[in-house]
C-alpha cells in the first residue's frame, strides 16, 4: 500500500477550477517532485493533501485512510507537514518559537530543537532572532525544521528554493536526502527543474491542473520534460 | 497636600479594578482582533451570577471559584458556537452581533432582577482598612483586587511568553492558516483565549460588584472604562493595559475630588488627550 | 443605436413602477395634515425621524464601513442645540432645525479627527465615548437644565394648531431631503467611491480613491443627519434632558433597523423602520421582551442572513427600488 495516493483530485478557487483530477502515487521512504510552470497548480495539489483546500474524501488516501477534505490539523496529527510557500514563519515568534509551536502536532518521535540545529547548524545561532530578522535561507531552514519538530512521516515541500542561493540551496537538498535515509517521505515542488530531477525518485509534471507527465528522472529525456512542463 | 496623595493611592487601587476589566478585552483583541462591544456587560453579568450564588447561601468566597468556572464554560460555548462564525467575515459581523448581544444580556437581566440596585455582601472585606499615617486610609479590598490584578498580569505575560499554548496563541493570532498545519485547532484556540478572558471578566464582575451597587445597565461603562484603559496604555501589551488602567483611576479619582459631577468626565477627557497627542498609546508594544 | 448593441442604464422596470409610487406617496405625505390627526403625524414624525437615523447611520457603517455606537452625541447635540438656540438665543424653532444640523457637522469636523485615529471595534467604542462626554459636558450647563434638562420654552407663544403641521412638514421635508440626498450621493461618482471603499479600502486605494477624506465627508454628513433629526425629534416632544438625548439606544433602535432591514441598500432601512413601528405597536405590551426579542432577532439576521430582509427579497426577486446600480443592457 502507497504511503500517499491522490485519486482523481479536483480543486476549485471559488468558480475557478485550478485541478483537473490528479493522480499521484508516493511509496514510503521515496522523494517525488512536482515540477510545472506558474499557475500550474502545484501548491495547490499540495494544499490539498494538507487539508488547506477542500476536496472529496476519497480523492486522498495517506496510509490507506481517506483523508481528502479532513480539517488542516487533524491531517497534521496524522503525520503530513507542509512547508508552505512562502515559508509563513510566525513575525511575533523568534524562530526558536516558531520550531516549538511545530511541536503542537503532539506526535511522538525523535525531533527535537537539538536535532534540528544539528540539521541546520547556521539555525543554532539564530535561535533568538525574530523570524523575519533572518535571512532567507535561515527563514527557509527554520520553515523546514518547524515541520519537522511534528515528527512527520511525509514533509510536503513548497518551492523551497525560491529566492535563494545555490549554496543554500545544496544545504537544504542535503539535509532532504537525510531525512529520506532516516524514513521521512517527501513530495518537493519545485519549478527549477534541474534541483528537483536531480533529488527526486520519481517526477509528476502538472501542467494547467492536469499531470502531463510522471515517470524515473533517469528514464524521461529533458525535450520530454520540457514539452511537458511548457505545454508546447 | 495628604489628601492629595490620598487621592492618587486610591486612583491607583482603582485602576487595578480597571486593569480587571481591561485584560479581558486586550487579550481577546490580541489573539482575533475581536472587539466584544457586549464585554461591560459580561462583567456585569458575573456580578449577577454571584448574587445568584449567594442567594443561594454561598458567601462571596466560595462563589467567586464557581463564577469564575461558570464564565470560563460561557465564554468557550459563546467564542465556539457564535463569536467563531463572525470571523473573517469583515469589520461588521463581530461588532453588530455583540452589540445585539448587549441589548439582549441588559433587557434579560432587567427581566429577571428588575432595575432594582443589587450588591454583593462582604461587610469584612469591604469596611476593613489598612492605615498609613493618620489621614490616609487603603481598604483591604481596594488593594486586594491591585494585587489580584497584578498577579494576573505578571500571569498571563508569562502564560504568553513562556509556555506552548501561550506560543500557540500568538502563533494562532499571527497566522490561523499555517498554525492549523502544526495541528493547531484554532477554533479551539479561540474559544480558549476567550474563555480564558471570561474567567478574568469573571473576577473583575465580582470585585466590582462587592466595591458598589450595581443595576442591569452598568454594563456598557464597565466597557468604556476598559476600553479607555487599553487606548491609554496602548495596544498589545498587558502591561501597558495595566498602566493605563492604573492612569484612568488616578484621572477619575482626582476628578471626583475636584467635583462630583465630574469624575467620570476627567477620566474620558484624559483618554481623549492620549487619542490625541499619542495615539498609539501611552507604552505601546514596540515589538 | 443600432440593434444588438449595448447600453449602460440605470432604470429597472421596478425602479419605474417605484418612482411612480414614490410620486403619489410624496404628495399624499406633502398634504397630510389637512387629511390626518394630530396623533397620527406625532407618529409619523417618529416614523420619518427613524427612518433618516437609519438611513445616515447605513451610510456611514453600510457603504463606508465605518461602524459608529455613537451617533447619538449628534442628536443629542442637535437637540440641545434647537434649545440653546431657541430657549437662549430667540431663533424661530422652526429654523433652527437645519442650523442644529450645521452645528452637529462642524463638531463632527473636529470629532473626526480625533475619533479616526482608531480603527474597527476600537473606533466603534470610541465614538461612544466622545457621545459620553457631550452628555457629561451638557449634563453640567446649569443654563440649559443641567441633568434634568429642560422644555422648549419659545414654543409656547406659537399656537398648536401651527406647531403640529410646521413641525410634521420640517420632518417631511427632512426626509424627503435626505433620501435624496443618500440617493444621489450613492449615485454620484462619490457614491461609487464609497461602494469600493466598503468593498476593498486598499484597493480603492490603489486606484486613487482617497479613502481618509471619503470617510470623514460620510462622517460629517451623518452627524448632521443626526443632527437634524435630534431637533426635530425634541422639537415635537418639547423636553430635552441629557440622559435621553444622549441614550444609546437610539443607536440601538437604528441598528437593529439597518440590519434586519438590509445593510447596505437604500431600501433596506426604509423596510427595517417598518418593521421596527410594526413590531413596536404589536410588542409593546412585553417591555423588556421586545427589546431582546429584537437583539435576539438582530443576532440572527446578522449571522445567517446578512443582507436583511430587503437583501433576501431584492436578491430572490431581483428588485432594485432605488436604481444607484448601473446595468449593462441589450438595446432591442
Amino acid at each position: 500500500m502507497s504511503l500517499l495516493e491522490t485519486r482523481g483530485l479536483t480543486a476549485f478557487y471559488g468558480d475557478f477550477q485550478a485541478l483537473f483530477g490528479v493522480d499521484l502515487v508516493l511509496e514510503q521512504g521515496e522523494i517525488v517532485a512536482v515540477i510545472g510552470a506558474n499557475g500550474a497548480g502545484k501548491t495547490t495539489l499540495l494544499r490539498s493533501v494538507a487539508g488547506l483546500n477542500p476536496t472529496g474524501s476519497q480523492a486522498v488516501r495517506f496510509d490507506g485512510e481517506a483523508i481528502g477534505g479532513m480539517a488542516a490539523y487533524r491531517v497534521a496529527r496524522r503525520g503530513i507537514a507542509l512547508v508552505p510557500e512562502g515559508r509563513k514563519l510566525f513575525p511575533s515568534l523568534t524562530v526558536e518559537e516558531n520550531l516549538l509551536v511545530g511541536a503542537r502536532t503532539g506526535r511522538a518521535g525523535g525531533w527535537n530543537l537539538e536535532r534540528v540545529y544539528a540539521l541546520f547548524p547556521s539555525l543554532a545561532q539564530r535561535r533568538a532572532h525574530l523570524a523575519q530578522q533572518v535571512s532567507g535561507g535561515e527563514q527557509q531552514m527554520a520553515a523546514i525544521g518547524r515541520a519537522l519538530m511534528g515528527n512527520p512521516r511525509l514533509l510536503l515541500c513548497d518551492e523551497v528554493s525560491l529566492g535563494l542561493a545555490p549554496l543554500v540551496v545544496n544545504v537544504i537538498y542535503q539535509a532532504f536526502r537525510a531525512l529520506s535515509e532516516d524514513g521521512v517521505s517527501l513530495v518537493v515542488v519545485e519549478q527549477d527543474i534541474g534541483t528537483a530531477l536531480a533529488a527526486a525518485d520519481r517526477v509528476y509534471c502538472l501542467q494547467h491542473g492536469r499531470v502531463s507527465l510522471n515517470g524515473r528522472p533517469s528514464e524521461l529525456a529533458r525535450e520530454r520534460i520540457s514539452r511537458a512542463y511548457f505545454g508546447i | 497636600m495628604v489628601g492629595w496623595i490620598d487621592t492618587v493611592i486610591q486612583g491607583v487601587l482603582l485602576g487595578g479594578l480597571y486593569a480587571l476589566f481591561a485584560m479581558g478585552l486586550s487579550l481577546v483583541y490580541g489573539v482575533m482582533r475581536l472587539v466584544n462591544i457586549a464585554h461591560g456587560d459580561f462583567i456585569l453579568l458575573a456580578a449577577y451570577v454571584a448574587l445568584v450564588f449567594q442567594g443561594a447561601g454561598l458567601d462571596v468566597a466560595a462563589a467567586t471559584p464557581l463564577v469564575v468556572a461558570v464564565m470560563f464554560l460561557g465564554g468557550y460555548v459563546l467564542q465556539r458556537g457564535i463569536l467563531n462564525r463572525t470571523l473573517g467575515k469583515g469589520l461588521l459581523p463581530p461588532l453588530l452581533v455583540t452589540f445585539g448581544l448587549s441589548v439582549v444580556i441588559q433587557n434579560v437581566l432587567l427581566q429577571i432582577f428588575s432595575a432594582d440596585s443589587q450588591a454583593l455582601r462582604a461587610e469584612a472585606l469591604t469596611t476593613a482598612s489598612l492605615r498609613l499615617g493618620d489621614a490616609i486610609a487603603i481598604g483591604w479590598l481596594p488593594l486586594g483586587v491591585f494585587l489580584v490584578a497584578l498577579a494576573l498580569g505578571f500571569g498571563l505575560q508569562w502564560l504568553f511568553a513562556r509556555t506552548g499554548f501561550g506560543r500557540a496563541l500568538r502563533a494562532t493570532s499571527d497566522d490561523q492558516e499555517t498554525a492549523q498545519l502544526m495541528g493547531i485547532d484554532h477554533r479551539h484556540m479561540y474559544a480558549l483565549a476567550t474563555a480564558l478572558a471570561f474567567a478574568l471578566m469573571a473576577l473583575a464582575g465580582v470585585f466590582a460588584g462587592m466595591r458598589t451597587s450595581f443595576t442591569p445597565t452598568d454594563g456598557p461603562a464597565n466597557l468604556l472604562f476598559a476600553f479607555e484603559a487599553v487606548v491609554i496604555g496602548g495596544l498589545g501589551s498587558f502591561w501597558g493595559t495595566f498602566a493605563g488602567a492604573t492612569l484612568l483611576g488616578i484621572a477619575q479619582s482626582i476628578g471626583f475630588r475636584l467635583n462630583p459631577g465630574w469624575g467620570l468626565l476627567v477620566g474620558h477627557l484624559a483618554f481623549l488627550a492620549v487619542l490625541v497627542l499619542r495615539p498609539e498609546g501611552l507604552f505601546p508594544r514596540t515589538r | 443605436m443600432s440593434a444588438g448593441a449595448k447600453l449602460v442604464t440605470r432604470a429597472t422596470r421596478a425602479s419605474r413602477a417605484a418612482a411612480v409610487a414614490g410620486a403619489i406617496a410624496l404628495v399624499a405625505g406633502a398634504a397630510l395634515p389637512w387629511w390626518a390627526g394630530s396623533a397620527s403625524m406625532r407618529l409619523l414624525i417618529e416614523f420619518y425621524c427613524f427612518v433618516i437615523m437609519a438611513q445616515m447611520w447605513n451610510l456611514l457603517a453600510g457603504y463606508g464601513g465605518l461602524v459608529s455606537i455613537g451617533q447619538q452625541g449628534f442628536l443629542g447635540l442637535g437637540g440641545y442645540a434647537l434649545f440653546a438656540l431657541a430657549n437662549h438665543a430667540g431663533l424661530n424653532p422652526f429654523l433652527c432645525v437645519p442650523l442644529a444640523g450645521l452645528l452637529a457637522a462642524l463638531v463632527a469636523w473636529p470629532s473626526a479627527k480625533i475619533v479616526f485615529r482608531l480603527r474597527g471595534g476600537y473606533f466603534a467604542i470610541g465614538t461612544w465615548a466622545l457621545a459620553e462626554v457631550f452628555r457629561l459636558i451638557l449634563a453640567n450647563v446649569s443654563a440649559l437644565g443641567g441633568g434634568s434638562g429642560q422644555s422648549l420654552r419659545a414654543m409656547a407663544s406659537i399656537a398648536k394648531s401651527t406647531r403640529e403641521p410646521a413641525a410634521y412638514l420640517i420632518a417631511f421635508a427632512a426626509l424627503v431631503c435626505a433620501l435624496a440626498a443618500v440617493y444621489l450621493l450613492l449615485r454620484s461618482r462619490f457614491g461609487l467611491a464609497l461602494t469600493a471603499i466598503r468593498d476593498s479600502e486598499r484597493a480603492s486605494e490603489s486606484q486613487g480613491i482617497d479613502t481618509e477624506f471619503t470617510k470623514f465627508w460620510v462622517y460629517v454628513v451623518s452627524a448632521a443627519g443626526f443632527g437634524v433629526v435630534g431637533a426635530i425629534y425634541y422639537m415635537n416632544i418639547l423636553r430635552i434632558s441629557p440622559n435621553a438625548a444622549f441614550d444609546v439606544s437610539w443607536t440601538a433602535y437604528v441598528i437593529f433597523i439597518v440590519v434586519i432591514g438590509g445593510i447596505g441598500t437604500i431600501e433596506g432601512p426604509i423596510v427595517g423602520t417598518l418593521l421596527f413601528f410594526v413590531l413596536r405597536e404589536t410588542l409593546s405590551s412585553y417591555g423588556s421582551w421586545y427589546l431582546i426579542a429584537l437583539g435576539a432577532i438582530a443576532v440572527v439576521t446578522m449571522l445567517w442572513f446578512p443582507a436583511g430582509l430587503w437583501g433576501a427579497l431584492s436578491a430572490r426577486f431581483d428588485l432594485h427600488l432605488f436604481p444607484v446600480r448601473r446595468w449593462l443592457r441589450q438595446v432591442p
